[in-house]
């Protein structure tokens, strides 16, 4: 079952999701007052009953849960029922939505104005729309946007709002709330607020989730919140956090529900509007707080982009699926389970745009700084094309350019990150803005990381697509004998030591090999018997491929363990992980021995610590108020080797049709090169999948019950 | 007896419905009987004649009592009850061997189109039911047009001949026990009443049958019976009323032995009735109006009453632990039952005495009661006894929407007030019931129909399609009837509930008899369905309710069922604890290639449905062979256990092999 759902293209909903509907094409002709002020009477749920938001927070404060929870709060702290209950309700004021309708006008009107001059297009898949219709009149409903820009949740109940749907609830951090006004503007177009963290406050955690429970077992609004929890600055969807989705379901879970339809989608955006500000991140310059004047910086990116004419798209892609019945597993596993499919959805519904593979390619030049002609370029993104719509990946190609259009096209959008010059392409390492003064070799080696990592950002959009076979084509060169069970065992333990860093479900392994196995074998790149596994003739172009996709994550992960093992004392705190490995790397990088400078992304590098801790490498020691590491040599050591003592690549035949340039055709990037301008308008990607939800699990009843 | 016979469970009770001349309402036949000498004199005879009976018992170990000792025992009694057998030993004579019930009574639709119930047996009968045919048009999407006839005559070549073993029956014979290898005597007694049963017998189709059947007259002749069996080793399956919905009477496919179908109709006699302890010793074989019939003439009544009551024995209702619609007052089968006696392969089950209640080791009456025929046969009990109540009144409550009306219930359960039966129907049924209401000879009446309907509709602003009712009756004294009555009514009204007559109620409880009739009538017209029931704890009610509602819709249309299915519940019993739900489902077939199959398939999701929500296997049907799939999550592996070391140590060599339970 859990196999054949992860195929997705075998999957005829698929085929659908091509057909996009362009929202912004009908405000460009019409009336963005009268669109704002149209009438709105969205359908709602069918068992609808009608609550205000008085009675709302009656049904919250007066729960049975509620109730509880103060009765035992109280025995524990000896402090009066009262008073809890009215810190209760103060809670509740905090946190509640009051969605009035005159915002919501409002911010359509303002939005149209905004995303008209932003996006050249936002799409939607229209079949979605309609499940989605269907959905929230059938069930209650979650929806689940991926979260790559503070436009998410802006797009999504823009989008809802158009198509005359119910507008839902958001959870939003309470960090929006700060930003005053903003904060209660959201507010009253449907965020609530939650606060980051309230650990062990029992109090807040009941009032909570009875607010979310209440609203969703009344089917009064959709919720929406991300399951990612944060937004992924790497592009890369990140492990699914699951305490607002086990309150989601809870009420599915204890029958109180028939059946809850959880919808998840997938927002992808052409040219993402941080990515820049992303990749600083990722190499150490804070994130700025999310306060009104930041949301402003943002926005003056964004004008600066419309300048240039960018344009984002965003697609709808909903993808109903009943979550299949699984008696004798705990709830926990259930949950889990779900929140890793429907990330996986997510990625899986994510539009790919010519520009994802462009930046693929790009990264695997044998050199960043020499460039890659553009015929070739444009040979090997078509190679890769064929070969990421046979994995099932989703792209979304304009079929009916030539290819050397498509690829220009995308150069053009994303200029800023490539140069052309003498009919070769090149990344854009160093900015466009001298950088005032000298710098030092460090600060250069790290502002010229800058565009390889948003570039990255960009690559890491397809890493689903390509993952399980990457890890099995990796466990093939690396395993010490062609033999299955060796490569397996391999498989495995790449598997695990990067489920930190891609979306892998835990326990899945064996599914994950065959999926990988299926898809490397059904497209020749593998031959299989009972006990070998061999890499056909055919099959080294995409073998060496995969290989290379994966390879700055295995080299990343050495450079930390070896860091790991010279450098760090007993001393290290987790705090100063980041910046002593990022030193680290770049002397490394300086020095010539480390290949990729998108390992030092600060993603990895957490992800990587993260693994080593989860496998007992490396220990959190409290002392004197601080968390240290404490690091097991041996283990560390061992797991480097076994991620491959030498670097893999050299290993690695060299595809055919990959080129070696000669030092001699190396040339400066000039700078007057301006990217082949195309007439054609330029879209970008953002976009919605989803699916909905039903289980008879009498076990999880029975268990929570 | 037979244990098996299952009966009792499945439709709820129906009190009106029965024949019964009016029976209650009046206090009159009981004082009859305590006045004049003769009387007196009759009863002090009487009454030796049961301490005669007390103190026979012990010689029924003997197994040399012989069928003649029976025959005239039988004689004797025969003078204290005047007794005409409801059922015969060939049942096909009187009952429709393919469908439900008396052959004389059936729903159909006349010539005109309008849908009416033939016979004389019951107050519907004869009358003319007006909006049926609508009824069924909209919520079914079936017409008249499309009809599917059953196969009119059982033949005979279809039915497999039987696997006798010869020395077995060469010694029944030599018995004088009364058998039959007749394919129709046979077939008769294969099946229950569920769906896929009846279905089959419909298309004509046979399975495995009996291959002989046997009509003991009383306990003496069960021991024989069993003895031979034992000795032949012959599968014996026991057979009381055949109304059970459990599959529990279907042979099992695998068993090669000779099948020998107890048939215990026979034993129907009420042997005595000891008016100072309020018991009355039965033999298990009686069916359950019979047993009330006669009962009333001496003016007791058991009170016990469920749906099947007209067709469901005694022995059943121990067999499957039975529920009856007024065990409020009287208690279900566990509640009643005083004493027992079960023929097993091991020898005869029975308790010492007949001490109300003992402490001697956890109850060996709860190895028989839901023993399901796997054990033994029932032969005869000891059941409590009440005087005939005074009076009775029927009422109804409408409500705004269900859950005010789960609210209700849920109150009047925990001020321990509820009626002799109180049922709350969700709100499709009460337009099932209102869709089965008879032609209105009066203008006046309906006139009245139309202004109530107003009243609640616009004046006191139900919607219609949300409404429900709750079904009430009341019995006891007249006085403290009316009063339990205000207070029921008060609670009610709490609950936004309105008082809506007691021809509501009636119509309520007389629906949950003619919907066995309807089935058949409804799978004339390409229509399945069948019921089924669960107990749950009073804060799942509405969980449950919903929730299988919604999954018999959607497995419906998952499974390709072209119209939408009737789906409804209703609330039939109130406990302490929770209470007990039925769900009705049917749906139109037409277009489905194999339309049993779907059935089957969403009758399974809707009972993991119910486990799923906390719901229990069975409240009262039984478990079966069609829900004995979940007993081991049920009872849990060591509960299994035991059950198991029981059959092993009762009936080594599964004598008793009907296959039910475990």
């Amino acid at each position: 079952m859990e196999t054949k759902a992860s195929y997705s293209h075998t999957d005829p909903m698929l085929k659908k999701r091509d057909e996009f509907e362009d929202l912004l094409e009908e405000r460009r002709n019409s009336s963005d007052l009268r669109y704002a002020l149209k009438c709105y009477t969205p359908i709602l749920y069918k068992n609808l009953t009608p609550c205000d938001a008085s009675s709302l927070k009656s049904m919250v404060l007066q729960s049975d849960q509620l109730h509880y929870v103060i009765t035992q709060v109280s025995k524990e702290t000896g402090r009066n029922a009262d008073d809890l209950q009215e810190e209760a309700s103060g809670i509740f004021e905090e946190m509640a939505h009051r969605m009035q309708l005159s915002t919501v006008r409002f911010f359509a009107f303002a939005l149209t104005k905004a995303f008209k001059t932003l996006f050249k297009s936002i799409c939607v898949n229209e079949d979605g729309i309609q499940r989605l219709q269907q959905a929230i009149q059938e069930h209650p409903v979650v929806l689940l946007p991926s979260h790559r820009s503070y436009m998410d949740f802006l797009l999504v109940s823009y989008i809802l709002y158009t198509y005359d749907l119910a507008l839902p609830v958001i959870a939003a951090g309470m960090d929006f709330m700060g930003m005053k006004f903003v904060g209660e503007m959201l507010r009253m177009s449907g965020a609530f607020f939650i606060r980051r963290s309230f650990g062990g406050d029992r109090l807040y955690w009941a009032v909570f989730s009875e607010y979310v429970k209440t609203i969703l077992k009344n089917g009064l609004a959709p919720v929406e919140f991300f399951l990612e929890g944060t937004r992924s600055r790497t592009s890369k969807s990140l492990t699914p956090k699951l305490g607002l989705l086990n309150i989601a379901i809870e009420p599915f879970l204890k029958g109180e529900v028939f059946d809850i339809s959880l919808v998840p989608i997938s927002i992808s955006y052409e040219r993402i509007l941080e990515e820049s500000l992303y990749a600083r991140e990722m190499l150490g310059v804070p994130k700025p707080k999310e306060s009104t004047s930041g949301l402003f910086k943002a926005r003056k990116i964004l004008i600066r982009q419309l300048a240039e004419g960018r344009v984002n798209r965003c697609q709808f892609n909903l993808t109903p699926r009943y979550i299949p019945k699984r008696p004798n597993e705990d709830v926990q596993t259930f949950v889990n389970d779900t929140a890793y499919r429907l990330v996986r959805a997510q990625e899986e519904n994510m539009a790919l745009k010519p520009w994802v593979l462009l930046a693929t390619v790009l990264l695997q030049a044998e050199d960043l700084e020499s460039g890659i002609l553009l015929q070739e370029l444009t040979d090997q993104v078509f190679w890769l094309r064929n070969l990421c719509r046979q994995y099932g990946g989703f792209l979304h190609w304009p079929e009916h350019m030539t290819p050397p259009d498509v690829v220009s096209g995308s150069l053009s959008i994303h200029h800023s990150l490539v140069r052309i010059s003498e009919g070769k392409v090149f990344l854009a390492l160093s900015q466009e803005e001298a950088p005032s003064g000298p710098v030092s070799p460090e600060e250069q080696v790290l502002s010229r990381a800058v565009p390889v990592l948003s570039c990255v950002s960009y690559r890491n959009q397809v890493l689903h697509v390509f993952v399980r076979p990457a890890l099995l084509a990796t466990a093939v060169h690396t395993a010490a004998t062609s033999n299955k069970q060796d490569i397996f065992n391999t498989f495995s333990f790449l598997r695990n030591m990067f489920s930190n860093e891609f979306i892998l479900c835990p326990k899945a392994t064996v599914q994950d090999f065959e999926e990988a196995c299926f898809l490397l074998v059904k497209t020749g790149a593998l031959q299989m018997n009972q006990q070998q596994m061999e890499v056909t003739h055919r099959g080294h172009r995409t073998i060496a491929f995969l290989t290379r996709l994966l390879l700055p994550f295995v080299q990343g992960y050495q450079v930390v363990c070896a860091f790991l093992c010279e450098e760090a004392t007993d001393a290290l705190t987790e705090k100063d992980f980041v910046p002593a490995v990022r030193k680290f790397m770049v002397k490394q990088l300086l020095a010539g021995t480390l290949r990729y400078p998108e390992v030092l992304s600060s993603d990895l590098q957490k992800n990587a610590l993260a693994a080593l801790l989860r496998l007992g490498a490396v220990r959190k020691v409290q002392r004197m108020g601080l968390t240290s590491l404490k690091i097991n040599k041996v283990t560390v050591n061992s797991l480097e080797d076994t991620l491959g003592d030498d670097c893999p690549l050299q290993r690695l035949p060299r595809p055919a049709s990959d080129a070696h340039i000669s030092s001699s055709e190396v040339q400066e990037v000039t700078r007057d090169s301006q990217p082949t301008s195309n007439p054609s308008k330029h879209k970008d990607s953002l976009f919605f999948c989803n699916l909905s939800m039903r289980a008879s699990l009498q076990s999880f009843q029975r268990a929570l019950y | 007896m037979n244990e098996m016979s299952v009966n009792a469970a499945h439709f709820p009770c129906s009190p009106l419905t029965r024949p019964s001349p009016s029976r209650h309402k009046h206090g009159s036949s009981m004082a009859a009987n305590s006045s004049g000498g003769s009387d007196r004199q009759r009863a002090a005879q009487q009454r030796l004649k049961i301490i005669a009976g007390h103190l026979q018992r012990p010689s029924d170990h003997q197994l040399d009592i012989t069928a003649t000792e029976c025959k005239a025992q039988e004689s004797k009694t025969n003078a204290q009850s005047s007794e005409e057998r409801t059922v015969p030993r060939r049942r096909q004579d009187v009952m429709k061997w393919n469908g439900w019930g008396y052959s004389d009574s059936k729903f159909l639709f006349n010539k005109k189109g309008q849908a009416e119930f033939t016979g004389k047996r019951y107050r519907l009968s004869g009358m003319i039911i007006p909006g049926l045919k609508d009824w069924m048009e909209e919520t079914f999407g079936a017409t008249i047009q499309h009809k599917t006839l059953a196969t009119p005559m059982l033949n005979n070549t279809a039915v497999q001949p039987p696997n006798i073993n010869d020395a077995f029956m060469e010694e029944i014979k030599s018995t004088d026990i009364p058998f039959s290898i007749e394919a129709e005597d046979r077939v008769f007694r294969a099946h229950g009443h569920c769906l896929h049963e009846i279905f089959a017998l419909r298309e004509g189709k046979i399975g495995r049958v009996p291959d002989m059947v046997v009509w003991p007259s009383c306990h003496s002749e069960v021991v024989k019976i069993v003895e031979l069996a034992c000795k032949h080793n012959i599968c014996l399956i026991p057979y009381g009323g055949g109304t059970s919905v459990s599959s529990a009477l279907e042979c099992p496919p695998e068993e090669t032995r000779s099948i020998v179908s107890l048939d215990t109709s026979q034993m129907n006699r009420i042997l005595w009735i000891d008016e100072k302890n309020l018991t009355a010793h039965v033999e298990a074989g009686i069916v359950g109006q019979d047993l009330e019939r006669l009962l009333n003439e001496s003016g007791y009544c058991t009170g016990h009453e469920p749906d099947s009551m007209e067709f469901s024995s005694l022995g059943g209702w121990v067999a499957t632990r039975a529920s009856g619609m007024k065990k409020n007052i009287y208690g279900n089968i566990e509640d009643l039952v005083v004493h027992v006696r079960m023929v097993t392969p091991r020898g005869v089950i029975e308790k010492s005495c007949q001490g109300p209640r003992m402490s001697t080791g956890p109850d060996v009456h709860h190895f028989i009661m839901g023993s399901e025929g796997t054990l033994g046969v029932v032969t005869e009990v000891t059941l409590k006894i009440r005087p005939m109540p005074e009076y009775q009144k029927y009422g109804s409550v409408v409500f705004p929407n269900f859950e005010q009306g789960v609210a209700c219930l849920r109150e009047v359960a925990k001020q321990r007030c509820a009626p002799a039966s109180i049922r709350l129907m969700d709100n499709e049924q009460f337009k099932f019931g209102h869709a089965l209401k008879p032609q209105v000879s009066s203008i006046f009446t309906s006139f009245l129909d139309g202004l109530k309907k107003f009243y609640i509709t616009k004046f006191k602003g139900f919607d219609p399609n949300r409404l429900c009712v709750a079904t009430l009756l009341f019995e006891g004294d007249r006085e403290k009837v009316l009063q339990h009555e205000k207070q029921v009514y008060d609670i009610a009204a709490k609950f936004g509930g309105l008082a809506a007559g007691e021809d509501n109620g009636q119509r309520g409880y007389m629906l949950t008899f003619v919907i066995a009739y309807l089935r058949d009538l409804g799978m004339d017209y390409y229509v399945i369905g069948e019921s089924f029931e669960t107990s749950v704890p009073w804060d799942r009610v509405l969980d449950i309710c919903r929730n299988v509602k919604a999954r018999i819709i959607r497995e419906c249309k998952e499974k390709g069922v072209q119209f939408s299915p009737l789906s409804t519940c209703r609330v039939t019993q109130t406990y302490d604890a929770g209470a007990c739900v039925y769900f009705y489902f049917a749906f139109n077939y037409r277009g489905l290639s194999d339309p049993v199959h779907v059935y089957e398939q969403v009758e399974h999701a809707a009972r993991e449905e119910i486990l799923a929500n906390g719901g229990s296997l069975s409240h009262h049907h039984g478990v079966g062979k069609l829900r004995k799939e979940w007993m081991r999550e049920t009872i849990s592996d060591v509960g299994l256990g035991m059950l198991k070391s029981v059959k092993d140590y009762v009936d080594p060599n599964n004598i008793f092999g009907n296959r039910n339970l475990l």
